[in-house]
């Protein structure tokens, strides 16, 4: 099977892009006109490559076309005369070397901060990131996300213009701290976004899975020292690496502690492990970091019955203080259940009862219902299984707590 | 997508001493060819292999199988170390197959993993009709 030049550059475009774009944006200090101009070296390689061949340095070539069209900018634009000058000191005629590693490090960290700037929402930064970080097109973006390919070409436009004027610069230190939650949050709903549905409705999602996991590892190299970064990461690879048994050959859900442990990726499981072995050893456990060792947990289980219940329980706990949410909460419920007994779990889920903002959410009757169960309380149980089927949208849920209501009737 | 790159050298065309080890600027090109691999989040795995004469194969000919000491006369090509790449297409691992810091007669061969996806709707339902003859209906 020939590979053809188109996608050939294509798939240069993916190993070159950021690194042209951010060099680019170092230059001219504004990432919306970075993009611009590297697609326009790119526009040049579709011409110019298939006549005279891949070159052999191919990121040097488009930075290069890219700088010769700056400069050609801002020769016709007067206002951006300033900007000459930053262009002019390493203005030449030959094709620059790419930088060196340690400058195309700094320029790929500048870019992964303020392609997910926090004055951006979070969809403007999902955006954004594929198409700076990951070299996706529009149209790419667009699919993946199930949007009309103008609702993301504006969302970019926009997501451009507000970063006109903010400096093109990695925060470090307290800054960093404080704006790493954006980058890690786009990050990981572009993985969500793949992980949520099965292959077989949109051939983009997997992608996506990898795509964040990609920006992850990148991210994770160039910020060795953030415990959190390996902590997405190693969460994203452990999810990751159960994607071929989440699916039944009928297509639906398989539970986790249903699936078939040989179908997990091994692979996937030893990167993930050795990420969140990094980010615990570099101190206190956040958000993402816990739910990976969470992950990890299931993962070193051969079987579900070797699963350490008791450690999960404790790091929902150790969630709860992080990350506090009452789903998290009914987790703990689940693993409390069943490290501790159902008294240890019912006491939880009661409290959730009272609290009242999992009103809607047919998981907390459905955990109740099992915990009641599991003590006896039958009556109590099956009106729990109930209220469940009423509540859950998915057909062969209502389906499972409809059987299960009925298995206790007459129980009493 | 993912892809086993194997590296097929030219020094383990002829015989190598048996306390042979890489030389050690080839082994610093290709660390530094493996952290970009790394940086760019594509690198999942890689080895490096002991030459054939540390080797043994297993054949099956007729029905008890054959077990033979390294080197091999008849392999012309031993395998001298693997990655396994994560990207998005057969020619991203062409490109970066192409940037590997390889000696002259080294040649890299590069091959599709099979993957869940590939194993299309046709297998679904064989399997699914294999789960329902062995009563797991799930």
């Amino acid at each position: 099977m020939p590979s053809d030049i188109s996608r050939t550059i294509e798939a240069v475009w993916r190993i070159e892009a950021a690194k042209v774009i951010g060099a680019l944006a170092r230059m001219v200090r504004d990432v919306g006109l970075a993009e611009e101009l590297a697609q326009d070296a790119l526009v040049a390689a579709i011409e110019q490559w298939p006549k005279e061949g891949v070159p052999d340095n191919p990121g040097a070539w488009l930075l290069a076309v890219g700088k010769r069209r700056a400069i050609d900018r801002i020769r016709r634009d007067r206002r951006a005369q300033e900007k000459w000058h930053l262009l002019a000191e390493d203005e030449s005629e030959d094709a620059p070397e790419i930088p060196e590693r340690d400058a195309v490090d700094d320029d790929l960290l500048r870019l992964m901060f303020t392609a997910c700037h926090p004055l951006l929402s979070a969809e403007a930064r999902v955006a954004l990131a594929l198409r700076l970080l990951g070299g996706l097109t529009t149209d790419e973006i667009a699919r993946a996300f199930l949007v009309p390919e103008p609702t993301i070409a504006q969302r970019i436009v926009r997501a451009k213009r507000m970063l006109k004027g903010i400096p093109f610069e990695a925060p470090r230190g307290e800054e960093r701290a404080k704006r790493l939650p954006s980058v890690l949050e786009a990050i990981y709903l572009i993985f969500n976004e793949g992980y949520t549905t099965t292959a077989g409705e949109n051939w983009m999602r997997p992608q996506l899975c990898e795509e964040a996991t990609r920006l992850g590892r990148i991210l994770a190299h160039l910020t060795p020292d953030e415990a959190e970064v390996h902590g997405l990461v190693a969460l994203m690879e452990l999810q990751a690496s159960r994607f071929a048994a989440r699916t039944a050959p009928d297509g639906e859900a398989v539970l986790l502690l249903e699936q078939d442990r040989a179908r997990w990726d091994r692979v996937l499981i030893r990167h993930g492990l050795a990420a969140l072995a990094k980010a615990e050893v570099l101190g206190k456990r956040g958000p993402y970091t816990l739910q990976a060792a969470i992950a990890g947990c299931h993962a070193r289980a051969r079987t579900a019955e070797e699963t350490d219940w008791v450690k999960i329980a404790a790091l929902y706990a150790a969630l709860m203080q992080a990350m506090p949410s009452p789903v998290v909460e009914l987790n703990r419920a689940v693993a409390m259940g069943i490290a501790f007994g159902p008294e240890a779990g019912i006491e939880i889920a009661d409290a959730l009862m009272q609290d009242g903002s999992l009103r809607n959410y047919h998981l907390l009757p459905a955990v109740r219902g099992d915990l009641l169960e599991k003590l006896g309380r039958f009556d109590e149980a099956r009106a729990e299984f109930e209220r469940a089927a009423a509540l859950t949208r998915n057909g062969r849920e209502r389906e499972l707590m409809k059987k299960r209501a009925a298995a206790l009737m007459g129980s009493v | 997508m993912r892809f086993m790159v194997m590296m097929i050298p030219d020094i383990y065309k002829r015989p190598v001493p048996g306390d042979f080890t890489p030389p050690a600027d080839a082994v610093e090109k290709m660390g530094r060819f493996n952290e970009e691999l790394v940086k760019a989040g594509v690198l999942l795995a890689c080895e490096g292999l002991h030459p054939p004469e540390k080797a043994a194969r297993v054949s099956f000919d007729s029905d008890k199988p054959k077990v033979t000491d390294g080197p091999f006369a008849e392999a012309k090509e031993a395998i001298g170390g693997y990655w396994i790449w994560q990207v998005k297409s057969r020619e991203e691992a062409i490109e970066w197959a192409r940037r590997c810091p390889a000696q002259p007669g080294d040649v890299l061969e590069i091959r599709p993993v099979f993957e869940p996806e590939d194993f299309g709707p046709e297998v679904a339902r064989q399997e699914r009709e294999l789960m329902e003859k062995i009563g797991r209906n799930k």
